[in-house]
């Protein structure tokens, strides 16, 4: 968890210069209540719910919901929604396990045919949302069905498993687990320094790049404390970590998902073009913006993410159920909205969004130690919304 | 002389932002009489009937309305329907999926506490629909009637509300030439039938000197005069002088020095558009013009003429069906099939809808500059934000957009500078031709002017530059040469020594006419 916050921490530059300072504010408050819940919870627990051991699993327990809300917010800044990610989850999981453990193809192949499943069932939806302009919540809402059933058709109401260890790899494993890494003695410590070297690297080298502009940077005292918090927040969490069995491999690639989506949504060229989308149709397609094309690989995309995702959570599970991922699109849709994005499109960021998959993720978690039941549970994550989004548009409003 | 039913004293009406949209207007609008209102776009008569029937409710507005004999103070629209005053839009309110039976009765339906009373609905329907001569089956939904038989469901559901005091806002606008004689002695005959007073908004000066006892024309918020029938000699001539007449200062800059027109930049030749949405209407009727280099060219006409429709469907096929005809860059002809395609030959157009279609308002000034050549300030997909910055930073200060800096957003500037902001991002694409569309529609004189200078600047650089306007002044005072259009077909080219408001007033009057000929 601590490392998410450090990506907060480096998309929080991208948000100043790019989102007014409402949004930041915004932003800012979802990210100070989820230290609160996690400090709350903290003390409830009696310091369990931060050990170690507990925050590798929070973070493993969680990362499907945070791979598919990564996916999901693109879908709901261009004003769309979809529901079928649970589906494409569980179907994605059928497709691995039959593959794996029935018909013996290598992990590497069932993987490259997962996600390239992944891709069409996204180019499919796409098509209808897109082209033909079927609304996405029917369509998706389709899918969902479509998908289901084939996943129940797949495994004939049985339930498949076990994967072997190299495809458990990814969602089970540890760094230490690698071979080539458990030969380095605290490999976990030096990829927390290489990626604290590289923050402080691009803050810095952000900073120099304005000064060449002549675009105000801020001071460089800032700067320092800035670097200064990043390197030793990472650092620090690269420690937390080694002190249960090291970072767990799936953090890697969520942060490496963080990280690339943000890029790709604040940075890059399609990235804007998804914020344009959504805040103004008409504007976008009479600046000569490919609004259709656009729309489609934002579905292509999310299709990739769920099937990402079916990877990891059957592998994650060691098994393939007919049940698998029921609701899970509710939770990632409900990480989109309580990370600040906004029902109608345009608004909302990808740290927003793990944000508030990690408020939903971090009460879950807070409240299954303290022995909470699921019904109440329900209803504590219903409320979080409601006041998330409330809080939202209250603060909008009074602008 | 015949009861007075409604008189409006002194009314001022002021919107946010110091715009006076009325100033003290007066009108007296006799019992059993049918009155009309003339004025150009932006005088002041929707306005106006949008306080009449409480729209803007008392207290928003300064003066009197005496209604048959007692000062009203309507807060809704609903207390003014209760005096019997109604008013249908010119864009219709009518549900398109319910029927016409539901759509006559919405918000005034036969009911007892609660319970709809169908019977009863549907014999009143009917008796209704005979009354407007509305031949069509109580159950056929509304979306399935035309235009014309949609603004008699208006009319039915006005007299379903006990209307004393009709107001219709361009009625006949959207409806062919039979549909609109048809209306008119409707009005008529309800007059004759059920004295029935209306007051009645109209571009078409024809139609307003057939029917209208008593004509007043409003011009820049103000009531100039009111003309009674048989009392003054009424001709269309008089009416448009009224409508125009107003001492034009120097509010328009000179092109600046070294300005030259060079040759043909830009031609369309036979452009044809049928509309999306109706059926076998033409918008645009084999259309040809040119412009150079250099040049300011005016379209000038009254709202719904087809020319943001003929811009539109010029810029990538943005709006119509079954477009046809030819267009030609520099000599060669080119396809322009996509907004993209559009931009790459250097065409750009700056939409009359700044909200709707031209910002992204909850974007900052920077994202909406640099929104359709993103492409140019990017490296491998990768915008250089840098750059962009810069780009925003530059177009801020060239074209003086007042804000406090280039990450505020543009819901938050005024009309004007959001207006600049649009001229700056399409100026930064630099396009060899530029079609504004209501360049100044609702910003203040100052801006106006601001923009006409940066026009003339875009002149002096060479570019052709469109300029589509419903202002006549204003088409008059910055193009050099103009085309009027009427109805989707361009009836007239003038030089700017011939052109003049009456000129432009004339040719669309002449089309119209003939027209009616044929």
């Amino acid at each position: 968890m601590k490392d998410v916050i450090s990506a907060q921490g480096a998309g929080n530059e991208a948000l100043i210069s790019k989102a007014s300072f409402v949004g930041f504010v915004r932003k800012y408050a979802m990210f100070v209540a989820l230290i609160f819940i996690a400090i709350l919870f903290e003390f409830l627990t009696d310091g369990v719910l931060l050990a170690p051991m507990n925050v590798s699993k929070l973070i493993m327990q969680n990362s499907y919901i945070l791979i598919l809300a990564v996916g999901m917010l693109p879908c709901i800044l261009t004003g769309d929604i979809d529901l079928s990610v649970g589906s494409v989850l569980a179907v994605v999981g059928a497709i691995a396990a039959t593959m794996i453990v029935q018909q013996g193809f290598s992990v590497p192949v069932t993987v490259a045919a997962c996600l390239a499943f992944g891709l069409l069932v996204g180019a499919w939806q796409g098509f209808w949302i897109a082209f033909v302009r079927v609304p996405s919540f029917i369509v998706t809402l389709a899918g969902m069905l479509i998908f289901r059933g084939m996943t129940m058709v797949i495994l004939d109401g049985n339930t498949l498993s076990p994967f072997p260890d190299s495809y458990q790899f990814i969602a089970q494993k540890f760094l230490v687990d690698i071979p080539l890494f458990a030969a380095i003695p605290m490999s976990t410590m030096i990829v927390g320094v290489l990626v604290a070297v590289f923050a402080a690297y691009m803050f810095i080298h952000n900073y120099n790049q304005k000064v060449k502009y002549g675009i105000p940077a801020g001071s460089r005292t800032m700067l320092f404390v800035k670097v200064a918090v990043v390197v030793a927040v990472t650092i620090f969490a690269a420690y937390w970590f080694t002190q249960f069995k090291g970072l767990p491999i799936i953090l890697i690639l969520l942060a490496a998902l963080i990280a690339i989506y943000s890029f790709v949504c604040n940075r890059m060229v399609i990235g804007r073009h998804i914020y344009a989308l959504g805040g103004n149709e008409n504007a976008a397609r009479l600046s000569g913006i490919k609004t259709k094309w656009v729309r489609f690989l934002v579905f292509v995309n999310m299709g990739l993410m769920a099937a990402v995702a079916g990877l990891v959570f059957s592998a994650r599970l060691n098994c393939a159920a007919p049940s698998a991922g029921v609701s899970f699109e509710l939770d990632a849709i409900a990480a989109c909205y309580i990370g600040g994005a906004s029902a109608t499109g345009g608004i909302g960021t990808i740290v927003g969004a793990v944000v508030g998959g990690l408020v939903m993720g971090t009460l879950n978690n807070g409240m299954s130690i303290l022995g909470i039941g699921i019904d109440w549970q329900q209803m504590i994550k219903g409320l979080v919304l409601l006041a998330a989004v409330a809080f939202d548009i209250y603060n909008q409003s009074k602008k | 002389m015949a009861k007075i039913l409604l008189e409006m004293k002194d009314i001022i009406k002021e919107f946010p932002g110091g715009v006076r949209a009325l100033d003290h207007v007066n009108l007296k609008v006799e019992e059993g009489s049918i009155h009309a209102l003339c004025g150009e776009n932006g005088a002041g008569k929707s306005t106006l009937m949008n306080v009449l029937s409480g729209i803007y409710p008392y207290g928003t507005y300064q003066g009197e309305i005496c209604y048959d004999g007692h000062t009203c103070k309507f807060k809704n629209i609903r207390d003014s329907e209760k005096e019997g005053i109604v008013i249908i839009h010119q864009e219709l309110a009518l549900v398109p999926y319910l029927s016409v039976m539901e759509n006559i009765f919405l918000g005034n339906e036969c009911q007892e506490h609660g319970i709809m009373n169908w019977e009863e609905c549907r014999s009143k329907a009917i008796d209704l629909m005979k009354r407007v001569g509305l031949d069509a089956l109580p159950d056929t939904p509304v979306n399935k009637l035309g235009v014309g038989k949609q603004q008699l469901i208006e009319i039915a559901k006005a007299l379903a509300k006990d209307v004393r005091l009709l107001i219709l806002d361009e009625p006949t606008a959207s409806l062919n030439d039979e549909d609109s004689e048809k209306l008119l002695n409707l009005i008529l005959e309800l007059r004759e039938k059920l004295k029935i007073t209306a007051i009645i908004i109209s571009h078409k000066l024809n139609e307003i000197t057939k029917i209208a006892d008593r004509i007043t024309i409003i011009r820049d918020g103000k009531s100039i005069e009111t003309m009674t029938e048989g009392v003054d000699d009424i001709t269309e001539d008089r009416i448009i002088k009224g409508m125009v007449g107003r001492e034009i200062t120097n509010r328009y800059p000179p092109r600046l020095e070294g300005t030259k027109i060079g040759d043909t930049c830009f031609s369309v030749k036979d452009w044809t558009v049928y509309s999306p949405y109706v059926a076998d209407k033409l918008v645009v009727d084999h259309v040809s013009f040119h412009v150079n280099r250099g040049e300011v060219v005016g379209i000038a006409g009254l709202m719904g003429a087809g020319r943001t429709e003929l811009a539109m469907s010029i810029f990538g096929h943005s709006y119509g069906c079954r477009i046809s005809g030819h267009l030609y860059k520099d000599g060669k002809e080119i396809h322009l099939n996509s907004v993209s395609s559009a931009i790459q030959n250097g065409i750009a157009y700056v939409t009359e809808d700044r909200k709707g279609q031209g910002l992204v308002l909850m974007e900052s000034i920077r994202e909406n500059i640099t929104l359709p050549t993103l492409g140019r300030l990017a490296h491998l997909g990768v915008v250089d934000e840098n750059k962009e910055v810069c780009v925003a930073n530059e177009y801020m200060e060239r074209l003086k957009i007042k804000a406090p800096g280039i990450y505020q957003k543009t819901r938050n500037l005024s009309g004007g500078n959001q207006q600049k902001v649009m001229l700056a991002r399409w100026i930064y694409a630099d396009p060899d031709i530029l079609i504004l569309d209501e360049p100044t529609r609702g910003i203040d004189v100052g801006a106006k002017y601001e923009i006409y200078c940066i026009i003339n600047e875009l002149a002096k650089k060479g570019k052709s530059v469109i300029v589509i306007s419903s202002e006549m002044p204003e088409v008059l005072g910055i193009s050099d040469r103009i085309y009027v259009m009427n109805e989707g077909c361009f009836v007239g080219e003038l030089s700017r020594e011939e052109a003049s408001q009456e000129a432009i007033m004339r040719c669309i009057m002449d089309s119209n006419v003939k027209k009616k000929a044929v």
